[in-house]
C-alpha cells in the first residue's frame, strides 16, 4: 500500500519536474550544460526520496494526532519503547542514506569532471593547451581555458592565445563569449574580496577567493541554440555573484553568450584586431608622449642653459 | 588589679541582620538560578523582538523588485544585525535561560553548582549585546553574520562595526563558556538521590550536550575573531593571502564553531520536545535511551561536518567527500529522534494544549528542514543551492520552525511554573496557528526563490522569472508570522497578572520541577524524594494515590479487626 502510494507519488513528481524546460519551481535550473543537467537529475532523485520520506513521516504524525487524540474511554498504552521497531527504523534510515550515497557517487564524476568537446565544436588550437592538472581537463586534454577574475563589482574574462605574452590576450568584462559544443574550463580567482561565480543554467557555483584558484567547467550543446536568431546572435545565460562582496553585491552580474563556432571565430578575430589596434594606438600614444617629453626637456634645457652659467650667490644657496 | 583577672567570655554580637534586597538591586546582585533564568529569558526575548523587526525590514525591502526603500549599506547592516542577534543573542542564550531555570529544578538541586559564575554568564551576555548594539550609533557591521574575510578586514570595512561584532562574540563567548562549565558540573554532581544517568530528564541530557558542544566549539571562534582583531589593528596577516595568510582559514575556524552552533541551538529544542510530548500524550517517552544516545551521536557527528558550509570553496575532492558523507550520516540519529517522538504520540491520549501544538508544529516543520538538509549535504547538488534562498529557507526551517517553535512550546509549558499563572490557551492557539501559517508562507516559497536563481544577501533583484510573486508572498507571510509572535507576547504579559492560578503541577507532568510550588521558593525544595525512574512525579502521584486509596478502602477501626480475623 505504502509502496504503491510512494510509487505513484514518485511518478507524479517526475512528471511535474520533467515539465517545462526551465521550470525552477521544484528543481535547479539546467539546460545549458551537461553538468547542470546531471545536477538536476541527481536533485530530482533526492527530491523523490525526500518526498516519500516526507509523506510517510508527516502522514504517520497526522494519523497519530487524529487517531490517538484524547477521548472518553481511551487509555494511553504505557510502553517505554520497542527494541525491534527502533532497530528497524534505524536500519531503514541507514539504508536510505546508503542508497543516496551510492547514487551520488555514481553521478559525481560526470558533474565534477569535464566532458570532451563535441565533434561540432570549435577547434581549439594546439597552442592553447594549458599546464593544468589533468583531472581538471577533459579526457582528451582539450578545453578552452578562460581566466575568470572577480573584483568589486564585475567579472573579467581573459582568453588564452598561443603566445606567452599575457599583455596582448583578449579580455572582456561582464560578458563571456563562448563557442557552443566546446568544453570551457574556468580558472576562477579574485583580486579583492570573496565572490562566487554562478550561472544557474550552466551548473553549480564556485567561490572566487583571493589567493586561490578555483575550477569549474561547462559545455553549451549546439542544440541549446533554439532558433535562427540565437544561432545568429548567440544565446545569453545570466547569473550573478553569489557571495556577499560589499554594498553593490546585488549588481555584480555575469553573462555568458554562447555562439556558433563560426561566430566565435569571427568574434575572436575582431577582438584580436581591436586589441592589436588598441595596442598599436597605445604604442603610438606612448611614442608621441615620449617625443613630447623629449621636446619639453630639450626646450627646458635650452631655456635653463643661460641662467645655469650665472653663479648663484652663496647667501642664496 | 581585679580587672586583670577577668577572663574574656567569647560572645557573638549580631550588629545587623542583612536586609533582603529589594527591587532592581535584588535583580542586579542575585545569584539565584531562577532569577538569572528569568533575566536570560526576558533579555533574549527582547532581542528576539529586535531581530524580528530587522527581519521585517529586510522582507519589506524585498517585497517588490528593484525596491529603493533601503540603502544598500543599511540593508547589509540589517542582515548582519538580524543574523547575529538571532544566533548569538536569542536562540543560544534563550536555551541557557530555560536551562538555568529548569536544570536545577529538574534534577532536584537547590541552585547551580557555581551561582556567582552563573550571574557572570548572564552579565557577559548582556555586555555583549550592549557592545554590539552600541554600534547602531556609529556604524553597524555590514559583512553578514559570518563576517567573511577579506570583506571584514580593515581594507574593506575599516569602521568599528566589525570590531563591535568581534567583542560581541568574545563577551557572549565567555558567558557561554562559563555557563557551560556550570551546567556540566551541576548535572554531573547535584542530581537528586537515585537519579542515575539513565533517569536524567532528556532536557537535561540536551543541556549537557549543548554545554559540551559549546566548550568544544567556542575556542575556535574565539581564536578566529582574535586573529581578525589583530589583523585589523595590530598589523598581523593571518587572513591576508598577499602576506602568506589565508581567507580559507577564517572559514574553517568560523564553521568549526558555526556548525556545532546549529546543534547548540537545536538540541535543547529537542530536549524541550522530549519533555512536552510524553506529558500531553500521557505516555512515557518512546525509546528514552535511543533519544539520549542519538543526542550524543548528533553532537559527535556535528563536530565533523563543518566544511559542508564550504563546498564551493577551492578544496580538494577528498575533503568534500568526507564532509558530504559525515553530513549525510547525521540524518540517521535525527531520524531516530523524529520516529521516537511519533512513537511517543502513538497509542497515547493526546491533549491538544498550546504547548503540545507547538511541539507538534516543531516536528512537522523541522522534518522539512531535515530533508532539505540532505539536498545540501550532497555537494554537487549544493553547488546549485549554496548561498541561495534555498539555504535561507532550509536554516529557517531548522532554527525558526525547529528551535523557535520548541522554545514557544517550552514557554507555554513552563510559564505556569515560572510565574504561578497559566497562559491563556485560546490566545495561545490563535498565536500558534497564525505563526504556523505565517512561517510556511514566508519560508516554503523561499526554496523556489533560490531555485529560481536568487542568491541570498542581495538588497534588490530584477523582475525575472517568478521572483516578484514569490518574494511578495514571502513578505506577506513574514508579517503574518510577526502578528502570531505578537499574540504570544501579549498573552505572556497579560497572563502575568490575569492568568489563572496554576498550582504546583497543572499539567500532571513527569519531572521534579513540578514537585515544588509555582513559582518555586528560594531554595527550590524542602526535601527531594528518592528518584526511582525517569518520571519521578508519576511515581509520586501513584504513591499518593496508593496511600489515599488504602486509607479509604480500609477505615481505621476495620483495619485492626481485619488483621485479627
Amino acid at each position: 500500500m505504502t509502496l504503491a502510494l510512494a510509487f505513484g507519488l514518485a511518478m507524479a513528481f517526475t512528471l511535474a519536474l520533467a515539465g517545462p524546460a526551465h521550470a525552477s519551481f521544484w528543481a535547479p535550473q539546467n539546460g545549458g550544460s551537461p553538468n547542470a543537467d546531471r545536477i538536476h537529475t541527481l536533485y530530482v532523485i533526492v527530491f523523490i526520496v525526500g518526498a516519500i520520506i516526507f509523506v510517510f513521516t508527516e502522514g504517520a504524525l497526522i494519523y497519530a494526532l487524529w487517531k490517538f487524540r484524547a477521548s472518553r474511554g481511551h487509555e494511553a498504552k504505557q510502553l517505554h519503547g520497542n527494541t525491534r521497531v527502533e532497530i528497524g527504523w534505524t536500519a531503514g534510515a541507514a539504508i536510505v542514506v546508503l542508497i543516496l550515497g551510492i547514487v551520488t557517487f555514481a553521478f559525481l564524476p560526470g558533474i565534477r569532471n569535464p566532458d570532451d568537446s563535441d565533434s561540432d565544436g570549435w577547434q581549439i588550437p594546439a597552442s592553447y593547451t594549458t599546464a593544468k592538472d589533468k583531472k581538471l581537463l577533459p579526457p582528451n586534454g582539450k578545453a578552452l581555458n578562460i581566466d575568470v577574475n572577480g573584483q568589486q563589482y564585475a567579472w573579467r574574462f581573459v582568453y588564452p592565445d598561443g603566445d606567452a605574452d599575457r599583455q596582448n590576450n583578449i579580455y572582456t568584462y561582464e560578458e563571456l563569449v563562448v563557442p557552443v559544443g566546446t568544453t570551457v574550463t574556468l580558472d576562477v580567482r579574485s583580486s579583492d574580496v570573496g565572490h562566487a561565480w554562478w550561472i544557474p543554467q550552466l551548473g553549480g557555483k564556485v567561490d572566487a577567493l583571493p589567493g586561490y584558484t578555483n575550477h569549474t567547467w561547462f559545455k553549451v550543446p549546439a542544440k541549446a541554440l533554439r532558433n535562427d536568431q540565437e544561432r545568429r546572435d548567440g544565446r545569453v545565460f545570466t547569473g550573478q555573484c553569489a557571495e556577499l562582496c560589499g554594498r553593490n553585491h546585488a549588481n555584480m552580474t555575469a553573462r555568458v553568450r554562447a555562439v556558433t563556432p563560426e561566430a566565435f571565430d569571427a568574434w575572436l578575430k575582431r577582438q584580436k584586431a581591436d586589441i592589436d589596434a588598441a595596442g598599436r594606438g597605445a604604442q603610438r600614444y606612448r611614442d608621441q608622449q615620449e617625443q613630447f617629453d623629449r621636446q619639453q626637456a630639450a626646450t627646458a634645457a635650452a631655456q635653463a642653459a643661460p641662467t645655469a652659467t650665472t653663479p648663484v650667490p652663496a647667501s642664496q644657496r | 588589679m581585679a580587672s586583670a583577672t577577668v577572663t574574656p567570655i567569647p560572645q557573638v554580637v549580631a550588629h545587623q541582620v542583612e536586609k533582603p534586597k529589594r527591587g532592581w538591586v535584588d535583580w542586579v546582585t542575585t545569584t539565584d538560578h531562577k532569577k538569572i533564568g528569568i533575566m536570560y529569558l526576558v533579555l533574549t526575548f527582547a532581542f528576539f523582538g529586535v531581530g524580528g523587526i530587522e527581519a521585517l525590514l529586510i522582507r519589506l525591502q524585498l517585497a517588490v523588485p528593484d525596491n529603493t526603500l533601503l540603502e544598500f549599506q543599511t540593508y547589509n547592516e540589517l542582515i548582519t544585525m538580524h543574523g547575529t542577534t538571532m544566533v548569538f543573542l536569542f536562540v543560544v542564550p534563550v536555551m541557557a535561560g530555560f536551562g538555568n531555570y529548569f536544570v536545577p529544578l529538574m534534577i532536584g538541586a537547590k541552585d547551580m553548582a557555581f551561582p556567582k559564575l552563573n550571574a557572570l554568564s548572564f552579565w557577559m551576555l548582556a555586555a555583549g549585546g550592549l557592545v554590539f548594539y552600541a554600534s547602531v550609533f556609529f556604524n553597524p557591521p555590514e559583512c553578514g553574520w559570518t563576517c567573511y574575510v577579506p570583506l571584514a578586514s580593515k581594507d574593506y570595512l575599516p569602521n568599528g562595526g566589525v570590531d563591535a561584532w568581534i567583542f560581541l562574540v568574545h563577551l557572549t563567548g565567555i558567558g557561554s563558556l562559563v555557563g557551560s562549565v556550570n551546567f556540566y558540573v551541576t548535572i554531573a554532581n547535584l542530581r537528586a538521590p537515585g537519579m542515575t544517568w539513565s533517569r536524567l530528564p532528556l532536557f537535561c541530557w540536551s543541556i549537557l550536550t549543548y554545554s559540551v558542544l559549546l566548550i568544544l566549539a567556542l575556542p575556535a571562534i574565539a581564536a578566529a575573531v582574535t586573529m581578525l582583531l589583530t589583523d585589523r589593528h595590530f598589523g598581523t596577516n593571518f587572513y591576508d593571502p598577499g602576506e602568506g595568510g589565508s581567507p580559507l582559514l577564517w572559514q574553517h575556524l568560523f564553521w568549526f564553531f558555526g556548525h556545532p552552533e546549529v546543534y547548540i541551538m537545536v538540541l535543547p529544542g529537542f530536549g524541550i520536545i522530549s519533555e512536552v510530548l510524553p506529558v500531553f500524550a500521557r505516555k512515557p517517552i518512546f525509546g528514552y535511551k535511543a533519544i539520549a544516545a542519538a543526542t550524543l551521536v548528533i553532537a559527535f557527528l556535528g563536530l565533523m561536518v563543518w566544511a559542508h558550509h564550504m563546498f564551493t570553496t577551492p578544496s580538494p575532492s577528498v575533503v568534500l567527500v568526507f564532509f558530504m558523507v559525515s553530513s549525510m550520516l547525521i540524518s540517521i540519529p535525527t531520524g531516530i529522534k523524529i520516529f521516537s517522538w511519533i512513537g511517543t504520540l502513538w497509542q497515547g491520549t493526546i491533549h491538544f494544549t498550546t504547548s503540545l501544538l507547538y511541539a507538534v508544529g516543531f516536528l512537522g516543520t523541522f522534518l522539512i528542514g531535515g530533508i532539505t538538509g540532505v539536498f545540501l549535504a550532497i555537494y554537487p547538488v549544493d553547488w546549485q543551492l549554496h548561498d541561495t534562498y534555498f539555504v535561507v529557507a532550509h536554516f529557517h526551517y531548522v532554527l525558526m520552525g525547529g528551535a523557535v517553535f520548541a522554545v514557544f512550546s517550552g514557554l507555554y509549558y513552563w510559564f505556569p511554573k515560572m510565574t504561578g499563572r497559566m497562559m491563556d490557551e485560546k490566545l495561545g492557539k490563535i498565536s500558534f496557528w497564525t505563526m504556523l501559517i505565517g512561517f510556511h508562507t514566508t519560508f516554503l516559497v523561499q526554496h523556489s526563490i533560490g531555485l529560481d536563481g536568487m542568491p541570498r544577501r542581495i538588497p534588490e533583484y530584477a523582475d525575472v522569472g517568478n521572483l516578484a510573486t514569490f518574494n511578495l508572498i514571502s513578505t506577506i507571510g513574514a508579517f503574518i508570522l510577526g502578528v502570531g509572535i505578537l499574540v504570544t507576547a501579549v498573552n505572556a504579559l497579560r497572563s502575568l497578572k490575569h492568568g489563572a492560578i496554576a498550582g504546583p503541577d497543572p499539567w500532571k507532568a513527569n519531572t521534579l520541577e513540578w514537585f515544588t510550588q509555582s513559582p518555586p521558593p528560594q531554595n527550590n525544595f524542602d526535601t527531594v524524594p528518592r528518584v526511582r525512574s525517569v518520571e519521578p512525579m508519576k511515581d509520586i502521584r501513584a504513591e499518593i494515590e496508593r496511600r489515599q486509596g488504602e486509607r479509604e478502602r480500609v477505615p481505621a477501626g476495620a483495619a485492626a479487626a481485619e488483621t485479627h480475623a
